[in-house]
Order: structure tokens, then C-alpha cells, then sequence
């Protein structure tokens, strides 16, 4: 495993006013006691509502910060003990936080970047040719950074971050503020870079269709705890995320008919229009044994929604 | 040796960068300039008139006083172009902008003086070291191998003393954002203070700071090595050769201190 950490605890000390003068201080866990294990090649999904614990996960899996708590590994090495060795083996993009020069232009960026990481030359020219194709950075590459779109920087950060090869890149929140374009853009240079399986890369994102794209594995946190650690699916099952049949008839509902697996949750227009609300089974069985008892004439399944399952997530453990 | 060289070079990288940066907004570049120079004449201007008053200060000659006032000249604005600008740290740490210098694989450190560099404060170095030279010629040194050594090196420890300091009082914010000015005392207070020989200042505050911090071996014990003449207060010859060593202490502390504040380093919400 490429990411490991046990018990992984921050702490921060915050100081409240009390009356005029007095001041109490506090300790605020915003990272808890976090397990987790990371295989190589692996696109995780770290999510969790605002003031989760993410971005301080990442940070401290990156050396930024030192840990309270709990034992981390990165590539095989702790990560503040030996951030710059470490620095060389991960690429981090950071939303709010450029590696980019912003007086500079987006090429001369990545000249520098390639003397900080000291990649070889035709390395450097390989990397840089292919996010070039797939991300489209001929328009803009002489361009200083301070007049780029968001998106253009975004892309050009997304350049950065991989341009000494990284073994695991490190995400926090790529897509946010970006237009449809843009997003779609990075969306699918990520999905790419997964096919290709030798970059490991940790997510965290609010945008739930990047989440339904491109994380097999979903990481949930909430009040710097791990609520839910296992695919998108997983996550349906556990919080009963159902799907819906909505069927519209040629002749009135039997009322007195049941179909196994599926429950009726409404019958609407005279009889004419019935809602079935399945009980995880397949929707052809459900289709199949409405089809034999009824005559269709129209027919629509919802898939659940993923947004209800994350909302209902972070309200059940808060 | 070959690994440190490689890093140097890369800092040096860096530094280009960021002048390069600095010189796309050139008009401004320019005024600061001009401005800084203007300031740096009138501070050799002010030398000049406290010659033409006294002849001599503290019970000095004009020349050793020259020679002390153009040593403290050159440390100071020496750090002042390499490092002043890393009590900007202060917004890198409110902002947390100081993630991305610790998310790439070199000192932070050297990286904070890279992108902080402001090349506009050559001038004043430049001028401050032909005034050291001209001091050395008109002081009257009688030559030997360990004093020709001494006046190479001096300027050096000199810098690598205030820089040390600058460092230190920037650290502070890792603790304290709002650390303001508190640490200019220190530095900008130190150079006024090693400015002129110290047996001009009184008392428990002249051996706390010459002795106890370490100013007098910026310039005056240096300078009294390089001239031979004894301390009129006493303090043994063989600590007027000890400059380098102080200068060593100085930036081990100013490193150990550094290495403690990113520590602490708190970062901020995304």
C-alpha cells in the first residue's frame, strides 16, 4: 500500500473570548483518530461536509503539518520527517494555494518546476507534451499566469503537479468554481490518468458527478472521522437508497396486487400511473413481473440520488 | 558538496524568476529604485557630516570611525538585499500560502528568500561596499595575513549575523501573526547601534547588546582586530578575532528556531 495512516489525530488550540478580558482556550480535534489504507493505483474519494477534517487529512499526508497523533506513511516514509524526499514522489494540487509564478508565464512555470524536481529533460518534454494534448494548454502556455481563467489555471496547475511524475497525486477540490467546460475537461484528464493505473490519486471534492465519474472508492469524513469507507454502491445499500419505477398503465391498478421486492408508494391519474419503490432487486424481475400483470404502456426507472445519500449521511452522524 | 551546489543553483533559479517577475512591472521598478538610492546618498551623506563635526567619535579617530560606521554598513544592507523581505512570512502564514513552499523539495527557507528577493536593494549594498574598501585604505592597518583575512571575511559574518536576526524575528510569526514590528528593533536598532564604536553607549544596556546579543562583532571588535588597537573597555584581544564564530552561533539558532516554528506551522481551512 502506497498511503497508510493509523489513528491519524490534529489538534488545533483555539482561543474564545470570555467577558472583556479573559480568554479560554480550547482543543478542537479537526482530524480524529483517521484510519487509512491506500493501494497503489488506487482513485479515492475523500469526502466530507465543510470543516470535516479533509483538507487537514491532506496536509498532513502531504508534510505540511505535523501530526498530534497516529502514524502516517506516504511512498514508505513519514511524511514531515521526510517531506522533500517525499515532495519528489507526490504532486499536490491545492485549490487556493499556486505553485504556479503569477507574474510569469505558464511556461516558464514549468521550466522552473523542472529545475526545483530536477526531472530530466526529455521526461520533463514527454509529461508536459501529453497534458498539453489532453488538456489543451496551446492557447494560453505564454500567457502570465495573473491573466488566466480559473479553468486555464486549474489546467495549469493539474500540468504542475505531474510534471516530475509523480507516484501519488493529491487533489483538494479541482473542480470547484469552474465552468461545465472546464470541469469536464479536468474530469476527464483524471479518469484518463486512472486508466492508465500508475498514479494512486486522493480526491476530495464537494462536486458529486465527480465523485459518480471518476472515484471507485468513496472515503466519507465527518467531525474528523471515518464514516464510510467502501464504493458508491456500498453506500446506496447501507443508507437504503431505493430505486423508483414509475409505471403508466393502460388500465386501472389492481389494488389488491403485490409484486415481490417492490413496494407501491403511489397510485396516481384514476389508477392509470403507479410508483414502486424497489427493495434493492433488480429492476428487470420487478419490470418483468409488472409487465405479466398489467398492461404498460410507458415505463421510467430513477436511479437513487447520490446527493440524498451523501446529505443523509453527513445529517445521521452529526 | 555536489548536492549543495545543485540546490544553490536551483535557488538561484528561483531568484531569476523573481526578478524577472519584478521586472514586468518596471515603472514601479524603476521609482523604487531611484528612491533607494536617494536614501543611500543621504545616508553617506550623514557619515560625511559627522566627520567634518568631530574628526572622531567615542574616542576613535575619523578613519576607524569610517571603517566601523562602512563594516556595519555593508552587513546591513548585505542581509537587507538576501533575506529583509522573509518577515513577509507573516502573510504567507496567515494566508497559508506557505503550504506550497513546504509541498516542494527544497528549504523552505531558502525558498521564502528566493521568492521574496528584491533586487532593487543592490544599490545600497553596492555603495556601502566601495565605502568598506575605501575605509581600509585610508585606516591605518599594519597588514598581516590574519588581518587580510579578517577584512574579507568580516563583511560575510557581518551578514550572516543580521541575516540571522532577520530570520529569527520572522520565525515569530509562525506563533504570532500579528508579531508587527517587534523584531525591527532588533535589526534595524542593531544597525544604528553598530553603526558607531560602542564605547559611545552606557552602561548595562552597551554589554547586553554588544556582549550579550553579539553586536559588537559586527563591526567594532572587527574593526579593532583590523587596526590593533586594545578595547578601552577591557574585553581581551583574542575575542576581537571571534566575529566569524559568533556569526556561526547566530545562524545555528536563527536555523534551530526556523525548524521549530514550521512545526507549529497551523496552515489555514482550504
Amino acid at each position: 500500500m502506497i498511503i497508510s495512516a493509523r489513528g491519524l489525530r490534529k489538534d488545533f488550540t483555539v482561543t474564545r473570548k470570555v467577558g472583556r478580558f479573559r480568554r479560554e482556550r480550547h482543543v478542537v480535534s479537526a482530524v480524529d483518530g483517521v484510519d487509512l489504507t491506500v493501494e497503489r493505483g488506487e482513485l479515492l474519494g475523500y469526502i466530507g461536509p465543510n470543516g470535516a477534517g479533509k483538507s487537514t487529512t491532506l496536509k498532513m499526508l502531504t508534510g505540511v503539518l505535523y501530526p498530534s497523533a497516529g502514524e502516517v506513511t506516504v511512498c514508505g516514509v513519514e511524511p514531515v520527517a521526510k517531506r522533500t524526499t517525499l515532495a519528489k514522489r507526490i504532486g499536490v494540487v491545492f485549490g487556493q494555494r499556486s505553485q504556479l509564478w503569477w507574474d510569469l508565464p505558464l511556461g516558464e512555470s514549468f521550466a522552473l518546476l523542472r529545475h526545483i524536481y530536477r526531472v530530466p529533460d526529455t521526461d520533463h518534454a514527454a509529461r508536459l507534451t501529453r497534458c498539453t494534448e489532453l488538456l489543451g494548454l496551446d492557447e494560453f502556455i505564454h500567457t502570465p499566469v495573473r491573466q488566466l481563467s480559473l479553468g486555464q489555471r486549474m489546467r495549469g496547475e493539474l500540468t504542475a503537479a505531474l510534471l516530475h511524475g509523480p507516484e501519488v497525486l493529491f487533489l483538494d477540490e479541482p473542480t470547484i468554481g469552474l465552468d461545465v467546460l472546464s470541469k469536464q475537461a479536468v474530469r476527464d484528464f483524471l479518469g484518463e490518468l486512472d486508466q492508465r493505473g500508475d498514479t494512486t490519486v486522493v480526491l476530495t471534492t464537494h462536486d458529486l458527478a465527480d465523485i459518480e465519474k471518476l472515484c471507485r472508492r468513496l472515503v466519507v469524513i465527518d467531525h474528523g472521522r471515518v464514516v464510510h469507507d467502501g464504493t458508491l454502491d456500498e453506500l446506496h445499500t447501507r443508507y437504503r437508497s431505493r430505486r423508483v419505477v414509475v409505471a403508466d398503465l393502460d388500465a386501472p391498478w389492481p389494488t389488491d396486487l403485490t409484486l415481490p421486492g417492490a413496494e407501491v408508494t403511489a397510485v396516481e391519474a384514476d389508477g392509470h400511473r403507479v410508483t414502486l419503490t424497489l427493495d434493492g432487486i433488480a429492476a428487470g424481475e420487478v419490470v418483468a413481473a409488472l409487465a405479466r400483470a398489467v398492461p404498460l404502456r410507458d415505463l421510467s426507472v430513477q436511479e437513487p440520488e447520490i446527493e440524498d445519500v451523501i446529505a443523509r449521511l453527513y445529517r445521521s452522524e452529526a | 558538496m555536489a548536492e549543495f551546489a545543485a540546490k544553490v543553483g536551483i535557488i538561484a533559479h528561483m531568484v531569476r524568476a523573481q526578478v524577472r517577475g519584478q521586472l514586468q512591472y518596471r515603472v514601479s521598478f524603476v521609482m523604487e529604485l531611484i528612491g533607494s538610492m536617494m536614501t543611500n546618498a543621504l545616508d553617506v551623506a550623514t557619515v560625511f557630516v559627522l566627520f567634518s563635526v568631530g574628526g572622531g567619535l567615542g574616542g576613535f579617530g575619523g578613519p576607524n570611525v569610517l571603517l566601523m560606521a562602512s563594516l556595519s554598513a555593508v552587513a546591513f544592507s548585505g542581509s537587507d538585499l538576501v533575506v529583509s523581505n522573509v518577515d513577509r512570512l507573516r502573510e504567507y502564514v496567515r494566508t497559508g500560502m506557505f503550504d506550497s513552499l513546504l509541498l516542494r523539495p527544497l528549504s523552505s527557507l531558502a525558498q521564502l528568500m528566493a521568492i521574496t528577493f528584491a533586487l532593487r536593494r543592490v544599490g545600497r549594498f553596492a555603495q556601502a561596499a566601495v565605502l568598506y574598501v575605501i575605509a581600509l585604505f585610508v585606516a591605518d592597518i599594519d597588514w598581516t595575513v590574519g588581518r587580510v583575512l579578517l577584512a574579507v571575511v568580516a563583511p560575510f559574518t557581518g551578514v550572516v549575523f543580521f541575516s540571522s536576526l532577520f530570520v529569527a524575528g520572522a520565525t515569530v510569526a509562525f506563533w504570532w501573526v500579528e508579531s508587527g514590528e517587534v523584531a525591527n528593533a532588533f535589526t534595524y536598532g542593531g544597525r544604528d547601534f553598530t553603526s558607531y564604536p560602542i564605547t559611545m553607549y552606557g552602561g548595562w544596556f552597551r554589554d547586553l547588546f554588544a556582549l550579550g546579543l553579539g553586536f559588537g562583532f559586527v563591526a567594532y571588535y572587527p574593526v579593532l582586530a583590523l587596526v590593533g588597537l586594545p578595547d578601552p573597555l577591557g574585553v581581551p584581544v583574542w575575542l576581537h578575532w571571534c566575529s566569524p564564530l559568533v556569526a556561526f552561533l547566530a545562524a545555528g539558532l536563527a536555523a534551530l528556531f526556523w525548524r521549530v516554528g514550521v512545526r507549529h506551522y497551523r496552515s489555514t481551512g482550504s
